[in-house]
């Protein structure tokens, strides 16, 4: 089902992955892109070839993906997706241990460390999550990967796609160095993700 | 199936085929005596264009040959394809969402199945009037003023290029002209076959012979040895052409001519728009060529004056 509609999304938009950073190898990672529209997981997921694909993660926000439905069966039973809460953070709906789970489990994710999708495609500052994730797990590979024309594809408040070329530009994978703080690794992290928007290939 | 029955349209096919087999032969031979690493490349860049000619040779032979309907289907995807190139080239703003939805969605498909019912009335006024109304008004509804001139623009001229201009290639297929009886596919078939071999012409003739640059700052690669060589050989090809046509030599030699200086314009003014965006293509979707619109750029010019001089001077 998923690669039917991970298909589908590739047909509509076309959309081709510039791996300008590294190879996609079947190795543990965890994805982190730029978040303007619904559509990004869907996009980045198909943009990825098969062996790796299946076996990536997307994480997304439970309070859009829970609402009905519709929406659920969609992200948990077709994508598997892990709903994690953006807001109220008590240490029950935790995001971190829920993902942690999944690396433990020796899959990939997908996550978008904005926190939320903005209204133009500048790059917003990252929220904590991401480092919080790479200190619970340190050594994991965190890819930045920026996806380019989404938010001409499923503008915010929107709800019928259009048609645009799309394209995702993966960058050099980084990991948590020692002793790195917060702000470091969130500056860094976000660096790495606005080099990819600036390569010439996106 | 009449297409490949009818011996005129058979003889044609098979032509295309060779020189296709001949130019992958020359391709081949290239590519063993070529040393040089700057000829090297141009000669892989032209092996994968050929492979890429023999796939679009033969979806457009199989479209054909399933009929008016399937020439009119494989047209509304090449519109489809080049207006969403199209469109991601122009940026527009979110409050031009619908007025793009629409179309695709909407006024794209409408524009062909006019031309399928054969309601041409409509069909040419349905895009210039009403869709480019359609478009600003819509719009203007959403509120965003911001470039709201030059996004209207974008719009409109994506759906005149990509949609009107292109549907008047299957629009040809609806003509009715007088002692011109049997598959119309042929007249079509004609305008294709001038455009291409003028496009693939002069590129070989700049290849070949090309050293004054006709447009330095819109197509480097666009020569006056490759612009006369190319519209020559385009005009003696339509002219040998003419007994597929309701067309006299002469008529047919004429008719080749507006068509290859129409597609030499259309190829000039696409590229304008590329340099203005700042890009070498309009998309990958064809190795070695680019985008759909890089391929199709001549046609879009070529094919409403082609079909109005021959509405008006031979349809009835």
């Amino acid at each position: 089902m998923k690669e039917i509609i991970g298909a589908l999304a590739k047909i509509f938009t076309g959309v081709v992955a510039y791996w300008v950073g590294c190879s996609p190898e079947g190795k543990q990672r965890v994805y982190f892109a730029n978040h303007v529209s619904h559509f990004d997981f869907l996009l980045l997921w198909s943009a990825l070839p098969k062996t790796v694909r299946t076996t990536t993660i997307p994480a997304a926000a439970a309070c859009y993906w829970n609402k009905n439905r519709v929406r659920q069966w969609f992200a948990e039973d077709v994508f598997d997706a892990v709903l994690v809460d953006r807001e109220n953070i008590r240490r029950a709906n935790n995001p971190v241990p829920k993902l942690a789970a999944v690396l433990d489990r020796g899959d990939s994710l997908i996550i978008f460390p904005e926190g939320g999708r903005g209204r133009t495609p500048e790059i917003r500052e990252f929220k904590g999550g991401i480092y919080h994730l790479a200190k619970a797990r340190p050594g994991v590979e965190f890819v930045p990967c920026y996806i380019d024309n989404a938010y001409r594809v499923l503008p915010k408040g929107e709800f019928m796609p259009l048609p645009i070329l799309c394209s995702v530009t993966i960058g050099s994978p980084l990991t948590l160095k020692h002793g790195e703080r917060k702000q470091e690794f969130l500056l860094r992290a976000q660096k790495a993700l606005e080099a990819c928007a600036n390569d010439p290939h996106s | 199936m009449t297409l490949i029955l009818d011996p005129h349209i058979r003889g044609l096919l098979l032509a295309v085929f060779s020189i296709l087999g001949m130019a992958q032969g020359i391709g081949w031979w290239l590519g063993r005596t070529v040393k040089d690493l700057k000829q090297k490349e141009v000669v892989e860049n032209m092996k994968t264009r050929i492979g890429s000619w023999w796939v679009m040779v033969i979806v457009f032979c199989l479209s054909s040959a399933s009929g008016p309907l399937g020439s009119m289907l494989l047209f509304a995807l090449i519109s489809f394809l080049a207006l969403r190139e199209f469109v991601t080239l122009t940026p527009t703003r979110q409050a031009d969402h619908w007025a793009l939805f629409a179309a695709f969605f909407v006024i794209l498909p409408l524009n062909y199945w006019l031309i399928a019912v054969h309601w041409y009335g409509l069909f040419s006024i349905f895009i210039p009037v009403y869709a480019y109304l359609w478009i600003p008004i819509r719009s203007a509804i959403a509120g965003d003023t911001k470039e709201y001139l030059a996004r209207s623009a974008k719009m409109q001229w994506a759906l005149m290029v990509c949609v009107y201009f292109v549907s008047y290639a299957p629009a040809l297929l609806s003509l009715r002209i007088a002692g011109y009886e049997g598959p119309m596919i042929r007249l079509l078939l004609f305008l294709v076959v001038v455009v291409q071999s003028s496009d693939v012409l002069q590129y070989v003739f700049g290849k070949l012979f090309g050293k004054t640059k006709i447009a330095p700052n819109i197509s480097p690669n666009k020569t006056l040895e490759g612009f006369v060589g190319g519209v020559v050989s385009a005009v003696a090809i339509g002219a040998s052409l003419w007994w597929i046509t309701p067309f006299t030599p002469v008529q047919a030699a004429a008719m080749a001519l507006i068509i290859a200086l129409m597609g030499f314009a259309g190829g000039l003014v696409m590229s304008a728009i590329k340099r203005d965006r700042g890009v070498k293509d309009y998309g990958a979707l064809i190795p070695g060529h680019g985008g759909m619109m890089d391929r199709i750029d001549s046609l879009c010019f070529a094919a409403p004056i082609f079909f109005h001089l021959t509405r008006y001077f031979f349809a009835h």
